[in-house]
C-alpha cells in the first residue's frame, strides 16, 4: 500500500496546532465536497481530507502516525513495522462511511472498527454516485450501453474494495444532461445482512461536433448564402434522425431561428424540439465580375443597416 | 474485470414527468419524514397537493433531498443554508450551461 501523507494532504505543516487543523480541514472539505465541487477527482480528494482529519484531530491518532516520522514521502510504498498493534485503536463513527477509509488508514487503525461493525449493526448499504458519458444519438434515440464502472466488490473477509466491473445499462430515450437515473440496489454491499444502497447515474453529452442541447432542445447552425436568405430556399439539414428538408422563408435574417418539431430530445410525455439558427455568409469577392455583381447591388438596393445607430 | 451479468439494467430518470408520494420519497431517500417535513417548510422541495396524505413530489426533489442529507451530514450546514447552496448549485448548472453552448 501507499504511504500518505495526512499533513500533505490538509496543506499544514507537521505542527499546526489542533486549531490549524480544524481549519484547513473545514475549507478544504467545503472546497471539495462532490455536490458542490465538479472536478472528477473531487469524491476522492473529499475522501482523502476527511480521512486527513479523522488522523490528525484525534491526539492518539496523530501521535501513533507521528511515529513513522517525516521521512515518508507520498505514495511511497508503505508496511507497517511488525510491532505495530492496529487493534488497540478503537475507531467508531466516520465522515468517510462505509466506502471507507485507504488501505493505509485500514492498517493502521480501522481493523477493530471492521470487525465490530459487522457484529453490532445490521446497516444499508451506501448509495453510490457516478458520471456516465453519452452521444447526442443515444441519448435522441434510447439505446443499451455497456459501461466500465469502479464498483465495491466484497471479499470472503468482507473487506470492500473498488474493482473495474461491466454495467449493462439501458439509457431512456430522451434523457437530457444532468438528469439521474437511480439504479436500485447497485450501490455499495450493506453490512450484516441488509440492502446494499442504490447507485445513481449523472447523464453527461460527449460534445457533438454539429449539435449543442439546452435541456430538451437541440441547436444547430446552419450557414446559408445570401440569395438562398434573400428568395427562399428548401435546404438539407441535418437532425439526430437524420437529413430533413428545410424551407428557408424569403427574406431570412442572419440569427432568425426556425423550429423543427420533435427533433429534439423527446419522451412519451413531452417534446424536444431542434431550432436552427441562421448564419448569412457572405461569398468572397476575387473577380472583376464578382465585385461587379456587388457593386450592382449597392446601386439598385438602397439599404443602411444603421440607422438604428443614428449615422 | 468481472462480468456483473448479461442483464441489462433499467433504472428510474429522476426528472420532472415522474412522481412519487410522500412515503415513497422517505423511503428513496432514506430520510425520516421530518427531515422531508423541514424541507418542505423550507421550500427545498415543493410538492403538488395540500396535505402531507396527497403530497406528490417529482423525482427531481429526490436528488435534492440526497444534497441537503449530504451537505448536512457532511459540512454540518443547515437547512436554510442547504437551501442557499441548491440555489447557487442550480445557478452555477445553468450559467454553466451557457458557457458551453457559447
Amino acid at each position: 500500500m501507499e504511504y500518505k501523507d495526512y499533513y500533505q494532504i490538509l496543506g499544514i505543516a507537521r505542527d499546526a496546532s489542533p486549531d490549524a487543523i480544524k481549519q484547513a480541514y473545514r475549507k478544504l472539505a467545503r472546497k471539495f465536497h462532490p455536490d458542490v465541487n465538479k472536478e472528477k477527482d473531487a469524491e476522492a480528494r473529499f475522501k482523502d481530507i476527511g480521512e486527513a482529519y479523522e488522523v490528525l484531530k484525534d491526539p492518539e491518532k496523530r501521535t501513533a502516525y507521528d511515529r513513522f516520522g517525516a521521512n515518508w514521502q507520498a505514495g511511497e510504498q508503505f508496511r507497517p513495522p511488525p510491532d505495530w498493534d492496529a487493534g488497540s485503536y478503537e475507531f467508531r463513527g466516520s465522515t468517510a462511511g462505509a466506502q471507507g477509509f485507504s488501505d493505509f488508514f485500514e492498517a493502521l487503525f480501522g481493523q477493530a472498527r471492521a470487525q465490530s461493525a459487522r457484529q453490532e449493526f445490521r446497516m444499508q448499504g451506501e448509495d453510490q454516485q457516478a458520471a456516465i458519458s453519452i452521444s447526442l444519438e443515444d441519448a435522441y434515440r434510447g439505446a443499451r450501453q455497456t459501461l466500465t464502472l469502479n464498483r465495491p466488490e466484497m471479499d470472503e473477509q468482507g473487506h470492500v474494495s473498488m474493482r473495474p466491473q461491466q454495467l449493462n445499462l439501458v439509457i431512456p430515450k430522451g434523457i437530457m444532461a444532468g438528469q439521474r437515473i437511480r439504479l436500485e440496489g447497485q450501490g455499495l454491499p450493506g453490512h450484516g445482512g441488509a440492502a446494499p444502497g442504490d447507485l445513481y447515474l449523472e447523464i453527461h453529452f460527449i460534445p457533438h461536433p454539429l449539435f449543442k442541447a439546452e435541456k430538451r432542445t437541440i441547436h444547430l447552425q446552419l450557414p446559408i448564402t445570401p440569395w438562398e436568405a434573400a428568395l427562399g430556399a428548401s435546404l438539407t439539414v441535418p437532425t439526430l434522425d437524420g437529413k430533413v428538408q428545410l424551407k428557408i422563408p424569403p427574406n431570412s435574417q442572419s440569427g432568425s431561428k426556425l423550429r423543427l418539431r420533435g427533433k429534439g430530445l423527446s419522451t412519451e410525455k413531452t417534446q424536444g424540439d431542434q431550432i436552427v439558427t441562421l448564419q448569412v455568409v457572405l461569398p468572397e469577392a476575387h473577380t472583376e465580375e464578382q465585385r461587379a455583381l456587388y457593386r450592382g447591388m449597392a446601386e439598385k438596393m438602397a439599404f443602411n443597416p444603421r440607422t438604428d445607430l443614428g449615422v | 474485470m468481472s462480468h456483473n451479468s448479461n442483464a441489462y439494467l433499467q433504472g428510474i430518470v429522476l426528472d420532472e414527468e415522474t412522481y412519487c408520494s410522500f412515503g415513497e420519497l422517505c423511503r428513496l431517500c432514506g430520510a425520516s419524514a421530518e427531515q422531508i417535513h423541514e424541507m418542505v417548510a423550507e421550500g427545498i422541495i415543493s410538492p403538488e397537493g395540500r396535505t402531507p396524505a396527497e403530497w406528490r413530489f417529482t423525482l427531481v426533489s429526490l436528488h435534492r433531498v440526497q444534497t441537503v442529507v449530504r451537505l448536512h451530514q457532511d459540512l454540518h450546514i443547515n437547512l436554510p443554508g442547504c437551501a442557499l447552496v441548491l440555489e447557487l448549485l442550480d445557478e452555477l448548472d445553468s450559467l454553466r450551461s451557457l458557457l458551453a453552448r457559447s
